[in-house]
């Protein structure tokens, strides 16, 4: 697919609105830019137009952050879960799948071996993008094997430690000792480490991080889909606290993921000598 | 409704259930009739001309000029508004419109019904419009509004417009835009 499927037939153009207008000439890219990146968000048209989270709430940032890191949008299709984060992706402009909750692995499985097959010549990368309910608890089984089967897709978890969506109950990523509104006694376990059984179940590549710094995000985003383009599953966990559910104000996320940056979201990261070397590769070609 | 069994999940009286079927190949829908296509596309042209604020919805398959087709369609489609005298409302994608659309100057197949009250629609043609939006918006359309709906389908058509046109290619179009012509030098327009 190439981006002349966006281009407005010239008889329809003053009929469009403005932000389709925006979308053709001013959204970036892999064929109008090398490098896309969070540096071009003020200037460039975004590929999320609107969204219907709280005010304030991280994700929405944080997902602002991903989209702008793709390295090749229009051949990207992003594999979400039911959750807070999947109220944005309606209003994403690319493809994007919504899988039933806690199956997304295994959807983008599937949809991934499939464009391989379909598209032989033309790299298509598949993201997972869905939250720690999806991903770490009711969905940790698809997750996992995705990883032991060695699948070629990016596996992005927004770590709110909470279910959020449906109102605040305890998931494997909440702390331990924390209590919810749907979880009055509080936890009674650790958090669960998924970046670490990530790398154990044979992610490439592997990271534990806070949405706090764009460029932070940005990066991994970019180095995690290449990774798995090239040699197979990476995961990256990224802690987008709930403000909600944690009784912060709309202003105060980015606080929270700063004090959380040196505690329990202090950079983890794992990089297999295998993806070292494509990395370093990449990095000499300019694509990085 | 509900408990009438897995046909009665929609809340809408759809046409099926009404025993209407999409017209088989080489001919058209028009209402509960199915009949030549000449026919139909002069009844079509006929609607269009006579209603009030008569309105061509694009879908993408015609906005976007992704190959030759589509860039021949949007051609024709212009003409075909001239030739009509109607206004051209685009349906450009089907992401729904967060927080309201602004029904005035756009239509989505989510509450397609807004922007024919809002402009007071009183016939309609979908075109390019992928089938399984078509099917939604012309659902809603026909329980919601008094709209004579026309599905310009380059498939097998919609059983949910007032009147279903199959098979419309640039050649399917060309022929309507002539008689289209003809009904409307005839109707002294
Ligand atoms: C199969 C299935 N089970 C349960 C649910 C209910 N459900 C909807 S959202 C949600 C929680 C999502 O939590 P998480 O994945 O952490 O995302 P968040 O809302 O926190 O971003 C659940 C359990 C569902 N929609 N589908
Ligand atoms: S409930 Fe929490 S995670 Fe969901 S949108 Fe609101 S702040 Fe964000
Ligand atoms: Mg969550």
């Amino acid at each position: 697919m190439g981006t002349h499927i966006y281009k407005i037939n010239p008889e329809f153009r003053d009929i469009m609105p403005k932000e389709i207008i925006d979308l053709e000439e001013n959204a970036t890219w892999s064929d109008t830019t090398d490098k896309r990146g969070i540096k071009e968000l003020p200037e460039t048209k975004e590929l999320l137009e609107e969204h219907s989270l709280c005010a304030g709430c991280p994700e929405a940032a944080a997902l602002r952050y991903v989209l702008a890191a793709l390295p090749k949008p229009e051949d990207t299709v992003i594999v979400n879960s039911t959750g807070c984060t999947s109220l944005m992706f309606p209003h994403i402009a690319l493809h994007t799948v919504h899988s039933l909750f806690g199956n997304q692995n295994a959807v983008a499985t599937g949809i991934k071996r499939v464009l391989d097959w379909r598209f032989p010549d033309i790299e298509k990368d598949v993201v997972v993008l869905a939250g720690d309910g999806a991903t770490v608890d009711i969905g940790l089984d698809y997750t996992l094997q995705s990883f032991f089967r060695q699948e070629n897709i990016t596996t992005i978890c927004f770590d709110n430690e909470v279910y959020a969506n449906t109102g605040g109950q305890e998931s494997g990523a909440t702390p331990k000792g924390q209590v919810f509104k749907m979880a009055p006694t509080g936890k009674k376990f650790e958090k669960v480490k998924m970046w670490e059984l990530a790398v154990t179940s044979g992610c490439h590549y592997s990271m534990n991080m806070t949405a706090s710094a764009p460029k932070a995000v940005a990066k991994a985003v970019r180095e995690a889909i290449f990774v798995a383009r090239y040699l197979g599953p990476t995961f990256l966990n990224i802690y987008t606290p709930c403000i909600l559910e944690i009784g912060l104000n709309a202003n105060e996320g980015l606080r929270e993921m700063k004090e959380q940056d040196k505690e329990r979201f202090a950079a983890f990261k794992f990089v297999s000598p295998e993806a070292e070397e494509l990395l370093a590769k990449l990095k000499e070609e300019g694509r990085l | 409704m509900a408990n009438q069994g897995p046909a009665y999940y929609s809340p809408y009286p759809t046409a099926v259930y009404e025993g209407i079927i999409t017209p088989p190949e080489g001919k058209a829908l028009l209402l509960t009739k199915v009949v030549d296509e000449e026919t139909a596309m002069r009844e079509v042209a006929r609607v269009m001309l006579t209603s009030e604020n008569a309105t061509i919805f694009p879908g993408p398959q015609v906005l976007y000029g992704y190959n030759e087709e589509a860039k021949k369609k949007a051609k024709l489609i212009k003409e075909m508004s001239e030739v009509l005298n109607a206004k051209m409302i685009p349906m450009y994608d089907y992401r729904p419109k967060y927080p309201k659309i602004d029904a005035e100057v756009e239509i989505n197949p989510n509450h397609p019904n807004l922007t024919i009250w809002h402009n007071n629609i009183k016939a309609a043609i979908f075109i390019g419009v992928h089938c399984h939006y078509a099917n939604v918006a012309l659902k809603i359309v026909r329980c919601e509004t008094d709209c004579y709906t026309i599905a310009m389908c380059g498939l097998s058509g919609h059983e949910d417009a007032m009147a279903t046109l199959r098979d419309m290619h640039s050649h399917e179009l060309e022929k309507f835009i002539k008689i289209a012509r003809e009904v409307k030098s005839e109707l002294k327009l």
